[in-house]
């Protein structure tokens, strides 16, 4: 990966309120990169801050190698989708999508040519003529998309820009957004709070929590390895069970886990790095499995009680009560045919695996 | 306006408490048909008498209801009075009475009579001077108020700036005439200061003075439309025309000046009408040079004693006022649908 953007020790503070503290990141060439994290992370303020709009308090923002510092928004190599997309209600689609080329040295033929083009790119094609304020939600955002990728800029910055669309739409989106990223081939940074977006859309994303990176990590590494408690919490669904740990032959990870018992897991299931003493241990709602009559268990067992049934259509969640278990598991089952919804309050076997274990020390 | 007040006036009596209709008989229009709502709203109230009269009417009606009184004001105060002016410039003075023969004799006065025309030109020129000076000194105002007073603190500027009116309008023309005037503030400052040797006669009793006089009085006026469409206008809209590689100028010119453009043409419209038929500014700080046509309507009303030629002078003026607001109007709206 060849970096274009990188953050060293960038800091950001309102008045007395530090917003951002230390990031520390490279962001690569034609990469889709997400800024993750609940409101009020920083994540937004970070990409105002690679925007322009922002000036750090302290650290350095190189953008292909050139530090951005004292580089205003307009000179910056950068464009921005807005989360209210911003839309110029007083032009027209096209003339929005036109308005960074007025200093492009275009004729006005190579102007038409290239924003009928942009606007192809997005599936708004022949909607030009069009008034930008009479263009539904969906419509909008397609235009501030091709408004921003006709300046063919270096990095493309996504403030939430699906936040304000229906589920279908949204959807619809996070796939085109990707295609879109694949055609063009730059650096697209999106911000988001929801954690699907993010693992669906991205190729590396960083967890920020409280002004600070926790975790920054491609989709899937993220989710199976969590450096935290809190990363696994807000990445999909987890289950936290208190552990004790301590270290065998100096290789080995021993665990007592309330409600499962004693087992033996590696070095590399504790990603933040192993301390003597008591912890949890995290485990995915879809690693555990329940055992049905007539099935037999490949791993170890564990025996409780269904505690609540949500059934999904595809897949039945089941919330299961373990004797010694502080807290109910979650565990998620394909509805394949043949197998039964179990109900509230039959004894269940809880089949679970070593290996798909994370401790977190606490 | 006028027809706005007819209109409500003609549909007022419409409005009139259903409960007060006897069941048995129906209005005449609800014979007609026109009224269905109504006459449904007569039965249901019949059966509980104690209902208020505004219940179980639709909403259009309740807001004619709501805007009946007024409507009637308007039309007693504002339609009436401008009807027996435009009834009263087809008439024409006879020494002491009123010859009520339809003639346009005072149309054909007004319109060969060099005077009548210069006062109108100069009346036109004046508020229109006066509209440029106040729009153009009021926008700079509005713009820091909207993007540099901190959100908190705007309330407190907007009331800042109203202050000039809790005086009188007449106290603050007389007030002009102190700064102005020829020993008055700003000559003996200046030439305190050395910076001039004679007072400047120019300010005083003349046009430029009812220009600065009515520009200072209606600075409020076009300060808080433009103020509100500043306000309205999303920041993000100014971000996203820095983010395309718009510098603050350009910004300025193709995404904030348009998008408050309603707002500065309301503020034209409140400046430029009412100026034109200002007559006590002129009278006061105008001198022989700065009558406008307001002075010389009220002449013909009161001191030559010819109604019907100031009714017709007065029927001009409106006249052009109505037809320069269509202009600009118009003119706005073309360019902000064809705009850049």
């Amino acid at each position: 990966m060849k970096p274009l953007i990188s953050l060293s020790g960038l800091t950001k503070s309102f008045g007395d309120v530090e917003v951002l503290k230390g990031i520390e990141a490279e962001i690569g060439e034609g990469e889709f990169f997400s800024l993750l994290g609940p409101s009020g992370c920083g994540k937004t303020t970070l990409l105002r801050i690679i925007a322009g709009f922002e000036t750090p308090t302290s650290g350095a923002l190189l953008l292909g190698g050139q530090n951005m510092a004292g580089v205003p928004a307009n000179k910056r190599p950068t464009n921005m989708v807005f989360q209210s997309y911003a839309v110029f209600p007083h032009l027209s689609v096209a003339q929005n999508v036109g308005f960074g080329l007025r200093r492009s040295g275009l004729s006005q033929t190579e102007k038409g040519k290239k924003i009928e083009e942009a606007l192809g790119m997005v599936g708004l094609a022949g909607y030009g003529g069009r008034a930008a304020h009479a263009l539904s939600g969906g419509q909008r955002q397609r235009v501030a998309l091709a408004r921003a990728l006709i300046l063919e800029p270096k990095v493309l910055l996504l403030d939430e820009p699906l936040s304000a669309l229906d589920k279908k739409l949204r959807e619809q989106m996070q796939s085109e957004l990707r295609r879109l990223q694949r055609q063009v081939g730059i650096t697209f940074i999106l911000v988001t709070h929801d954690q699907e977006e993010a693992l669906i859309m991205s190729d590396r994303i960083a967890v920020m929590f409280d002004g600070q990176i926790a975790q920054l990590a491609a989709p899937q590494e993220l989710y199976r390895r969590p450096v935290s408690r809190r990363v696994g919490d807000f990445i999909g669904v987890m289950n936290f069970l208190p552990a004790d740990g301590r270290l065998e032959e100096g290789r080995d990870i021993v665990l007592d886990i309330a409600g499962l018992g004693r087992t033996v897991v590696e070095q590399d299931q504790c990603p933040a790095g192993f301390v003597n003493g008591s912890g949890a241990v995290g485990v995915r709602p879809e690693s555990l499995q329940i055992l049905f009559e007539g099935e037999q268990a490949r791993g170890e067992v564990a025996k409780g009680e269904v505690a609540e049934v949500i059934y999904y259509g595809d897949m039945t969640y089941y919330e299961i009560a373990l004797p010694g278990a502080p807290e109910r598991l979650t565990v998620s089952m394909k509805n394949r045919a043949g197998r039964p919804v179990l109900e509230r309050g039959v004894a269940a076997r809880l089949e679970w695996d070593a290996s798909s274990l994370i401790y977190f020390p606490a | 306006m006028i027809s706005w007040g007819v209109f409500h006036w003609k549909h007022a009596p419409f409005e009139s408490p259903p409960k007060l209709l006897p069941q048995c008989r129906k209005s005449p229009l609800e014979r007609a048909g026109v009224s269905h709502n109504l006459g449904r709203t007569t039965e249901h109230v019949s059966g509980d008498v104690g209902l208020s009269a505004g219940h179980g009417l639709s909403d259009a009606k309740k807001g004619l209801l709501l805007a009946a009184p007024p409507g009637l004001y308007a039309v007693l105060l504002l339609a009436v009075p401008l009807g027996a002016v435009l009834l009263l410039s087809f008439w024409s003075q006879d020494f002491l009475t009123l010859d009520r023969t339809f003639t346009l004799k005072n149309y054909r006065e007004a319109f060969t009579e060099p005077l009548y025309m210069l006062l109108l030109g100069r009346s036109l020129l004046i508020a229109g001077a006066v509209t440029i000076a106040t729009v153009v000194l009021a926008f700079p105002i509005a713009y820091f108020v909207s993007f540099y007073v901190r959100p908190e603190r705007k309330s407190l500027w907007i009331f800042l700036i109203t202050i000039p009116f809790w005086t009188s309008y007449l106290i603050r023309v007389f007030l002009w005439k102190v700064i102005l005037g020829y020993n008055g503030v700003l000559n003996s400052s200046l030439q305190g200061l050395g910076i001039i040797e004679e007072p400047l006669t120019f300010i005083l009793y003349n046009a430029n003075a009812v220009v600065i006089t009515l520009a200072h009085a209606f600075a409020p006026f076009a300060i808080l439309p433009i103020f509100v469409a500043l306000e309205k206008i999303d920041r993000s809209l100014l971000e996203a025309s820095r983010d395309l590689g718009e510098g603050k100028f350009r910004t300025f010119t193709r995404v904030t000046l348009p998008l408050a453009m309603p707002g500065v043409v309301a503020a034209i419209l409140i400046v430029f009408i009412p100026t034109i038929g200002d007559y006590v500014t002129p009278r006061l700080v105008g001198g022989p040079d700065g009558l406008m046509i307001a002075n010389m309507i009220q002449t013909q009303f009161l001191k030559l004693n010819n109604a019907p030629l100031g009714a017709a002078l007065a029927v001009i003026a409106m006249l052009s006022v109505s037809l320069i607001s269509l202009g600009i109007v118009l003119a706005t709206m073309r360019w902000m649908k064809g705009g850049k």
